[in-house]
């Protein structure tokens, strides 16, 4: 038969039972449904995460004190775990291809103004920070270079330290008390709004590495350093360069330190929301199963159903795999129309979501078309048994059959 | 010119039941283009078994059956199909119309198949108004067999049978579920589709219609015991105009007693 004739059979075989296959349809319908709706939830959680990842900078090294290579933090007896800002100073000396380095070194205090007080993070830090954290200065300027060596009383403050202590004036040039000393503003940095772990990256106040461990912490060590890669394809040679150089300062102590790239720190916050994407997804496929376990149930009846309808068609000419197109047709058209019917469902889902829980949901085209190829899929799968036993019939007992 | 079927000692045995039923005990039959049959014979006789052979929709136990020349012993199922479709036309006993299936789209059946099947709708479309025209149903070509009588679904069923032009046309007990006068429109049908060349073989368990063919055979457990020209034979279209005047007259005499 031609195909576009045994498409008409088909649709006009599935017409004259329109409620039921509405209601075969229907188990498609909710299992591609549920799959997108998931999925979208899934994606959208990883593409927010991942968006806060591309936020701490790019080309990012981090490093860490600590060794985290053979499961939890380790620091031998004896040895004590430091990362120093000699350390961070060797590397930017040393290593090549680097277009950035800061030290850091944080610590939460009492902030004074205007006769305010707010507590809020102060974080010692090197002049390109901003640069490496991809955050560029709202108003006026970072300090330099020259003002963390000689241990400046300067500092740059978020937009959430400026708004709640300076609501009503410009607060470049003004002085912020931390421990009782006065820093002088600089400028404000533009606001960066949440990190991945849910803080508020705004409630912030920079000042030199060198003024927070000689005059506000007294700390010796530092809490890392955020190295930025001249290019992506350089992040491998800077890592193991950094690695080799803290090594070698160690003179054979167990490392006590962590290198990790931007990737591997992409990777391991990802990972959770692929995790969750896939055990949904997961989940939802199960329906798809059911649906598909639904159409190949009406496929028999009807197939049984009809039998003297095949015997008729049989009888005047069809072969069996006339026979078979037209019900596999069926089936296909079955699931493949309650497919686009979920995918449209389950779009309409998801912004339902995404509008009333403020959840951030993404529609994944890929998974779009897995779904409608999937869904067809299941109409061959499970319309393939009854079309194939309804072209083995023969014609004379199908005939007879009442 | 070799007749278009030629069958030589068929039998079939079934052997589906406990004991086996020999239906058909050696018929051998020619028969010739242009032939108007009528197969009588008591219930049970064979009749439908043989003509599910001649139809192609069974295969004979033993014997050989040629068709137009063709050995039917020698093709496969699908060979088989397409020979019901191009060379035979079969109305069923109990018309086997496609339920909530339109008059028209019945007739189209047989053309989605076989030789027809790469023509467009329109075509297809046509030829089938074509033969609803010839049984006189064009009028009714949208309607679904539940809307029909049965002399129409039958008159469907025939038309659905005419569609490929067949060489030969089998019809089980064509008027088997049909009143006299319904009947007689029906062969009627047959007497026209035949005076155009159409080769016609028909079962039949009434005499008088019997009549309206051109040659009668009787079957008796499964052996041929008579096979005879058919004697005063009828012509459809007299009998019609007899039975439109009788009614005419009996209106007539009914409305004289009513008044
Ligand atoms: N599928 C079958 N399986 C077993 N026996 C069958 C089968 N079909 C027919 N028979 C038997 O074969 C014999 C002939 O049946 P067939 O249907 O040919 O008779 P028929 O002449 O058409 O009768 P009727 O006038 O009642 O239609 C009967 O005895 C019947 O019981
Ligand atoms: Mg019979």
């Amino acid at each position: 038969m031609r195909f576009s004739n045994t498409l008409r059979v088909a649709l006009r075989a599935l017409r004259r039972n329109t409620m039921r296959s509405l209601l075969t349809a229907l188990g498609m319908i909710i299992g591609v449904a549920a799959v997108i709706t998931m999925v979208s939830i899934g994606s959208g959680a990883k593409a927010q995460v991942e968006a806060q990842v591309a936020s701490l900078g790019q080309n990012l090294i981090t490093v860490m004190p600590g060794s985290f290579t053979s499961g939890g933090m380790r620091g031998g007896f004896g040895s004590s775990v430091t990362l120093t800002p000699e350390d961070a100073e060797a590397i930017a000396a040393e290593v090549k291809d680097i277009d950035g380095l800061s030290p850091e070194v944080r610590d939460r205090n009492q902030v004074l103004a205007n006769g305010l007080n707010w507590s809020t993070n102060v974080n010692g830090v090197g002049p390109d920070y901003p640069y490496v954290r991809n955050w560029p200065m709202g108003s006026g300027a970072m300090f330099t270079e020259q003002e963390v060596k000689s241990l400046a009383k300067v500092c740059v403050i978020g937009k959430t330290v400026a708004d709640q202590m300076f609501p009503n004036e410009d607060p470049v040039g003004q002085t912020l008390r931390i421990r009782n000393l006065p820093f002088r503003i600089l400028g404000v940095l533009s606001q960066k709004g949440f990190s991945i772990f849910g803080s508020d990256e705004d409630d912030v106040v920079l000042i030199p590495y060198t003024s927070h461990m000689r005059r506000v912490s007294r700390r010796t060590s530092i809490s890392m350093i955020r190295i930025q890669a001249a290019a992506p394809e350089k992040i491998a040679d800077v890592k193991t360069a950094i690695e080799d150089l803290l090594t070698q300062r160690r003179r054979g102590r167990e490392p006590d330190f962590t290198v990790r790239t931007q990737e591997e720190l992409a990777t391991a916050a990802t990972q959770t929301a692929k995790t969750m994407t896939g055990l949904l997804a997961g989940i939802a496929g199960v329906s798809l199963i059911v649906g598909g376990i639904g159409i190949m149930n009406i496929m028999l009846v009807s197939v049984t159903e009809r039998t003297r309808e095949i015997g008729i068609r049989l009888a005047i000419g069809a072969h069996g795999r006339d026979v078979l197109m037209q019900f596999l047709i069926e089936a296909i058209l079955l699931s493949s129309l309650g497919g686009m019917a979920g995918v449209a469902a389950g779009i309409a889902g998801s912004q339902a979501l995404s509008n009333y829980n403020g959840w951030p949901v993404l529609v994944p085209t890929m998974w779009i078309f897995i779904s409608v190829a999937g869904s067809a899929m299941v109409g061959i799968i499970s319309g393939f048994y009854p079309a194939w036993k309804a072209a083995q019939l023969d014609p004379i007992d199908a005939l007879r059959y009442e | 010119m070799s007749p278009v079927v030629q069958i030589k000692d068929l039998h079939k045995i079934y052997e589906s039941g406990e004991v086996p039923v020999h239906a058909v005990r050696g018929v051998t039959l020619d028969i010739h283009r242009g032939e108007f049959i009528a197969l009588m014979g008591a219930s049970g006789s064979g009749k439908s078994t043989l003509m599910n052979m001649l139809g192609c929709l069974d295969r004979p136990t033993r014997g050989t059956y040629l068709l137009d020349g063709i050995n039917i012993d020698e093709l496969d199922r699908n060979e088989l199909a397409d020979l019901r479709n191009q060379k035979l036309g079969f109305v069923f006993q109990g018309f086997n119309l496609l339920a909530r299936t339109t008059a028209l789209e019945n007739v189209e059946l047989p053309m989605l198949y076989g030789r027809h099947r790469h023509q467009s709708m329109e075509q297809i479309r046509e030829r089938a108004m074509h033969c609803l025209e010839i049984v006189g149903l064009a009028n009714r070509f949208d309607h679904f067999p539940n809307q029909l009588s049965g002399g129409q679904q039958q008159r469907v069923a025939i038309a659905r049978g005419l569609v490929n032009e067949p060489q030969v046309l089998l019809a089980d007990e064509p008027t088997g579920n049909l009143d006299s006068k319904t009947s007689v429109e029906v062969m009627g049908v047959f007497q026209k589709l035949n005076d155009q060349g159409i080769t016609i073989v028909m079962v039949t368990h009434e005499l008088d219609i019997a009549r309206y063919c051109k040659r009668n055979l009787v079957l008796r457990d499964g052996v041929v015991v008579r096979d005879a020209p058919a004697e005063d034979r009828v012509i459809a279209e007299h009998e019609m105009k007899r039975l439109k005047e009788a009614e005419a007259a009996a209106k007539l005499t009914s409305a004289a007693a009513a008044n």
